[in-house]
């Protein structure tokens, strides 16, 4: 009765912490301009099917691939034990769902068994990839510190929680076999047999200890890494169905047109066009300065990235030494918004720091290196587009602040002037006939 | 015959005097009007649907820039002033079906300018051969490229920005030629460089210049000829084959350029 209580207390603790934690999430995305990601539902769906639920863009790299599904799908399959847990940590019974089950339970437990001990393995090939053999993505410059920290941790959680999990299965089994109360003969334990006989010293109450223990740990643990989620790269777990759902369905090529601008251009070429009265409505800006004059999906895919670099590794500007790094823009992306959300927090809505996600966190150097050859967004397996935001801010430096390169600043006044953005006239259009 | 070497194509205005209007807008772009190599890419895709029998017709003076490298380098009002010009001429002809000789071209027609008015059937000359080709319009044979190690580069405004990339590929293999794929191609394809407005400006500081990068990828097919399809890419393929003091062995060529010389156009 007081192990439901506390166990009750516990679980609306890390629910309602969790759902703060994500409730602020969704008042910083929602701080983007608007954009419609409404149409086409059908092939929206579609496309959150096969890239986030069906992983397709993952298995482009085999190995990663592989073990991000083991991983993936042992993470989903084993949350129905977790359910189990979670009712018998509210009604105080052990393995509720075994009689209604029968023989299939014992399958479902055994399949948990093999698929924790795949999570595990997963894990271990995972930390050996970022931290032995150093793969290249994993040890950039962005990633120094914090987010490097940040995968262990997720590594070694996951161990810690499938260790947990089949330590209480091991305990349970032996409780089990030797006809202890309470201790409902239910389930296979294909993997977790094989630690039982490091348990042969234990006693009967000792192993209701390493049980309970096992047992409390492991969905504490679970709460724990569930409230540490909304705080980490992690977040992708839940993002990807989302962001995958409301990607861009346009063709790469296709940038947007800005509706503001059309309507200034107008003005020009047509003086009879007269400007619209919008009275009180402020000028909107050109171009993005900081992550409020982004769209809402660029912030979701912020929030969505989980840093695996894929992005930057394919980059040609990053591959030839360039300061640009696709995976720095999301990340930079993330850090200033999550600056913003805490200024509003603290100072409310119109606060102003004084710095902005343009020069406080990305620099110009990075954004000029960019050769917007969608390269970073055909290989984000979520569908992140980091290529949007590097044009707005492009735009805001050219247009707001006419801060560009002097050789591209050459090449608008030659499009001006005559047409083309190199020094030729018009007249000599026609020029090319002349060769043979 | 006309005694200078010069061969004659119809302007729209041209055409739109004598109450006519082509099938096809052929769309040169300023890279295929001005640059020196990319003048002879234009020539050839002239030559092409000359031999084809098409009607089609060129702006001539009438034509003006996109507006792709103001886009891409974040000159939004540059862009739309461009296209709000060149809309306005295009849709004063009529014109229903453009082939461009450019991706950034292709593209920028192609998926910006319905949105300010401008909607047309676009494709990239790539797609416009491979349809002549497969119609029987166009008979072309290997001749002196069969056998001959070809790659190609694909170019980003063709390939991964609008997810063309068989029918280079399916011109190419009209000639018979060993095609070897880089490591990097289709989806993957490395770009060349030049996209996003830095065609037109320095690189910025770092330990080397994608063309290299490119170029080095493509040398270890070993090539005969480095086929490209886009004006900007054969700028930058050219130069990092001469870089590595190549060109005597290694050609780089448009896939339009592959076709009228097996065609003997």
């Amino acid at each position: 009765m007081i192990s439901s209580i506390v166990f009750i207390l516990i679980l609306a603790a890390g629910v309602w912490f969790f759902s703060k934690s994500v409730s602020k999430i969704i008042r910083n995305i929602k701080l983007g301009r608007d954009v419609n990601r409404s149409d086409q539902p059908l092939l929206r769906w579609k496309t959150m099917a096969m890239v986030a639920l069906g992983q397709s863009k993952m298995i482009t790299r085999p190995v990663a691939g592989f073990f991000h599904i083991v991983i993936y799908v042992g993470f989903i399959i084993i949350n129905i034990e977790v359910l189990e847990i979670v009712v018998d940590g509210i009604l105080g019974t052990h393995r509720i769902f075994a009689p209604f089950l029968g023989s299939f339970y014992d399958f479902l437990i055994g399949s948990f068994e093999f698929l924790a001990f795949a999570v595990l393995f997963g894990c271990v090939i995972f930390l050996i990839r970022r931290n032995i053999i150093r793969i290249k993505r994993f040890t950039s410059p962005e990633l120094k510190g914090w987010p490097i920290s940040d995968a262990n941790i997720i590594l070694i959680s996951e161990i810690i929680l499938m260790t947990l999990f089949l330590l209480m299965n091991a305990s349970d089994q032996v409780l089990q076999a030797n006809g202890v109360e309470h201790y409902v003969k239910a389930g296979a334990y294909p993997v977790s047999s094989l630690i039982v006989p490091l348990l042969s010293n234990l006693g009967t109450e000792q192993l209701i200890l390493l049980e309970r223990s096992a047992w409390w740990i492991h969905i504490i643990g679970i709460l724990l890494f569930l409230n540490y989620v909304p705080y980490s790269k992690h977040f992708h777990i839940f993002l990807a169905f989302p962001n995958t759902y409301y990607s861009n369905l346009e063709p790469k090529g296709q940038f947007t047109n800005l509706p503001s601008v059309t309507r200034e251009v107008k003005m020009m070429l047509d003086p009879s066009i007269s400007a619209p009265e919008e009275a009180g409505q402020e000028p909107v800006r050109f171009g993005a300065k900081d992550v409020r004059d982004l769209t809402w999906k660029n912030l979701m895919d912020a929030y969505s990235c989980t840093e695996c670099g894929r992005c930057t590794s394919v980059c040609p500007a990053n591959i030839t030494g360039k300061a640009l790094s696709p995976r720095k823009i999301m990340m930079d992306t993330r850090d200033r918004l999550e600056i913003v959300g805490k200024n509003i927090d603290k100072h409310g809505k119109d606060h102003d720091d004084g710095s902005s996600l343009l020069y406080g966190h990305i620099k110009e150097e990075e954004l000029w290196a960019c050769t917007t050859c969608n390269a970073c967004v055909e290989a984000c397996p979520v569908n992140i587009d980091p290529l949007s935001i590097i044009i707005d801010l492009r735009r805001f430096m050219v247009m707001e602040e006419s801060k560009s390169p002097t050789e591209l600043n050459g090449m608008f006044t030659r499009i001006e002037n005559n047409g083309a953005p190199w020094q030729f006239s018009p007249t000599d259009r026609l020029k090319w006939t002349e060769q043979e | 015959m006309s005694t200078d070497t010069s061969i004659k194509i119809p302007t729209m205005a041209e055409l739109a005097a004598r109450g006519e209007s082509p099938e096809i807008l052929f769309w040169v772009g300023c890279a295929g009007s001005f640059d020196s190599r990319a003048q002879k890419i234009t020539l050839a895709i002239a030559k092409i649907l000359t031999k084809a029998g098409i009607s089609f017709a060129v702006l001539g003076t009438e034509e003006s820039c996109t507006g792709d490298p103001a886009k891409r380098a974040g000159n939004e009002f540059l862009f739309q002033m461009q296209a709000l010009t060149n809309i306005e001429v295009l849709n004063g002809y009529g014109v229903k079906k453009i082939v461009t000789g450019c991706p950034h071209c292709f593209n920028i027609i192609k998926n910006e300018y319905p949105g300010l008015g401008g909607t047309y059937d676009v494709i990239h000359h790539s797609q416009l051969i491979q349809e002549l080709l497969d119609a029987g319009k166009l008979k072309v044979e290997g001749g002196a490229f069969t056998g001959k190690k070809v790659t190609f580069h694909d170019p980003c405004y063709l390939g991964r920005a609008n997810g063309v990339y068989e029918a280079p590929r399916k011109v190419i293999e009209k000639l018979d030629v060993a095609m070897s794929e880089m490591k990097r191609s289709r989806a993957n394809g490395l770009c060349c460089g030049a996209g996003g407005a830095q065609m037109f400006k320095e690189p910025e500081k770092g330990s080397k210049d994608i063309n290299i990068e490119r170029t080095e990828e493509a040398l270890q097919t070993q090539p005969e000829i480095v086929a490209v399809g886009c004006p900007f890419c054969m700028t930058m393929m050219t130069d990092g084959i001469k870089n590595f003091e190549k060109e005597e062995s290694v050609k780089v060529m448009d896939i339009a350029e592959l076709i009228a010389s097996a065609g003997e156009l």
